[in-house]
């Protein structure tokens, strides 16, 4: 189920002193299986795009193709869009709002029209996707740990069994393990349950080690669509816009700078001690 | 002097239901002792649930230890009598700046602190450009706050806290909604704060590349301090801090890889100098 960008423009306040273009004619195919990472500064226009990527708001210009379908053509059923591209918003437990953790999950698929055997198979499978043990189900979400409340609401968005599934900083505020646990779980939904991800990330380092291709947002332009490896090549680009280097990549810089002849592409810990060992040894 | 000195602290978080019963009791810091000298750099590592948000919440009374006490510079936290004072002394910042920011105009917000205090209007004016300029946001005072990065409406928060003149300022995960840029800017004025104003400080953070320059680490679990110490004897404990569910800086980590196999690099390299120049050596 593909979906591609067609050069989509998106203008906040348009005609008044305040127009700002957003998102500049941004044009991309994300192909079934994919894990994307989208990076850009504060204001880059990340969550407007993946607003216009998602259905949740018309662009100015051009369009959005999902399996074929123009999302925004007259005759096109927007709401069915919910099932196939499912998108969890930054701090997602501000969504939470049920008595009960179950029934949070319920909500989803229960506002898609399924019947109650299937709005409860789906939402126990969500929470088992996410790894929370059953004593969890029945408790109130506001008693859980910020780790979990940031679970359950990827199981409500589970539930509904997207296809694509758009992540804004889903690590926003966690801890280590927490920030562990959340990538692990996305990366399985990926590579095991093959879906699509799309994940915004401010930290170059979970960006390095877990996506397959980055795209680079800056002033609401696509600046950079490739593999980790080679984005991070681009380091003095990458300033201009505001971003930054995975820390071993820095390193690797420094210790090539010191005299060391090490080669400087290496984006994780694993590479980086494989290159100085190779060097060093 | 110690700044800030917590005895036996203990916090229950006590669930009840609709009637006001009791129905559970969390015990979210247990027994913690500790005291920070004034002008230091402090840190608070600690999961999620470790009990460092609600133990930072007790260093300017916004909340009242269960059991034990907290004293800052000398005045109980429970007196109300001093509750001000206390305020005043140690200041708080917190996560989302959205939270805190409720001027309409940068200079108003950073104002309001002071004018709670009662201070004369000539001298919240100066401690208003003095507090900006420290935080390297004066360019912006006649701005909206609406209009403003992630990284500089923290700076925005810290300078309103600043500008009551505190000796200590408590922040609680003021980066974790920030990009690397205004992230580096939020600990670039904390340094500056606490090396140039001898300001103390105590950040409680999940990044552990933060926590590298600073005098001494606490680290949190279930409650209780596990862990004490400089950042270099904290980050040398590898295995430790990720049964904590922590974890080293990612430097820290690759140095700590390469000596075990078998390069000779010292015990904990916390920077990207120290490895390079240890890494020259071998």
């Amino acid at each position: 189920m593909p979906i591609i960008a067609d050069h989509l423009t998106f203008v906040y306040g348009a005609k008044t002193p305040l127009q700002t273009t957003a998102v500049d004619d941004i044009s991309v195919k994300i192909e079934d299986g994919q894990f994307i990472g989208l990076i850009g500064h504060t204001g880059s226009g990340k969550t407007t795009f993946l607003q216009l990527l998602s259905g949740l708001i018309k662009p100015s210009s051009g369009t959005v193709y999902i399996n074929g379908e123009d999302i925004y053509a007259k005759d096109f059923d927007l709401h069915s869009i919910r099932g196939k591209v499912g998108i969890v918003f930054q701090y997602p437990e501000h969504q939470l709002f049920e008595e009960t953790v179950f029934k949070d999950v319920c909500f989803g698929p229960k506002n898609m029209g399924f019947d109650q055997k299937e709005t409860e198979l789906r939402a126990y499978e969500a929470l088992k996707l996410v790894g929370l043990e059953d004593e969890v189900f029945y408790q109130s979400p506001f008693d859980l740990s910020g780790g979990q409340k940031r679970r359950v609401a990827i199981a409500g968005v589970l539930s509904m069994k997207p296809q694509v599934l758009i992540l804004d900083e889903p690590t926003a505020g966690l801890d280590p393990a927490g920030r562990k646990e959340i990538l692990g779980l996305i990366e399985k939904l990926c590579r095991e349950n093959k879906m699509t991800i799309i994940l915004v990330s401010h930290s170059m380092d979970d960006v390095a080690e877990y996506v397959d291709r980055i795209l680079v947002i800056n002033n609401g332009k696509l600046a950079i669509d490739a593999t980790p490896k080679e984005v991070f090549k681009h380091r003095e680009e990458l300033e201009e816009f505001g971003l930054s280097l995975p820390q071993v990549t820095k390193a690797m810089i420094s210790i090539k700078e010191s005299g060391i002849p090490v080669k400087t592409d290496a984006i994780t810990v694993d590479e980086a001690i494989e290159e100085i060992m190779r060097v060093l040894y | 002097m110690k700044i800030i000195k917590a005895e036996e602290v203990t916090f229950e978080y006590i669930r009840r239901d609709e009637d006001g019963n009791v129905e559970g009791i969390n015990r979210a810091v247990d027994k913690v002792s500790l005291d920070v000298k004034e002008g230091d750099f402090i840190c608070v590592l600690g999961s999620n649930g470790s009990g460092k948000s609600t133990f930072a919440k007790h260093l300017n009374s916004i909340l009242l230890p269960t059991e034990g006490t907290v004293w800052i510079d000398g005045m109980d936290s429970k007196d109300e009598d001093k509750l001000l004072q206390i305020r005043q002394t140690a200041g708080m910042v917190f996560q989302n700046p959205d939270n805190q920011i409720i001027g309409q105009v940068v200079d108003e917000d950073v104002a309001f602190g002071p004018e709670n205090m009662g201070v004369p209007t000539e001298q919240i004016k100066e401690r208003v450009e003095e507090s900006l300029k420290t935080v390297g946001m004066y360019e912006f005072r006649k701005k909206s706050p609406n209009h403003l990065s992630g990284g500089q409406k923290q700076r925005v928060s810290i300078a309103g806290v600043l500008a009551m003149h505190p000796k200590c300022i408590v922040l609680d995960e003021p980066t974790a909604m920030l990009d690397p840029v205004g992230r580096k800017e939020v600990i670039r004025a904390l340094r500056a704060l606490n090396e140039v104003e001898g300001i103390t400080i105590i950040l409680i953070t999940h990044y552990m590349e933060e926590t590298v320059y600073a005098d001494r680490i606490f680290v949190m679990n279930k409650g209780k301090i596990v862990m004490d110490g400089s950042p270099r004897e904290i980050f040398k404990r590898v295995e430790e801090l990720e049964e904590y569910k922590l974890e080293v800086p990612k430097i820290t980590l690759l140095a700590h890889e390469l000596r075990k196999r078998g390069l000779r690099i010292p015990d904990c390299v916390l920077t990207v100098k120290e490895l390079t120049d240890a890494l020259k050596k071998c």
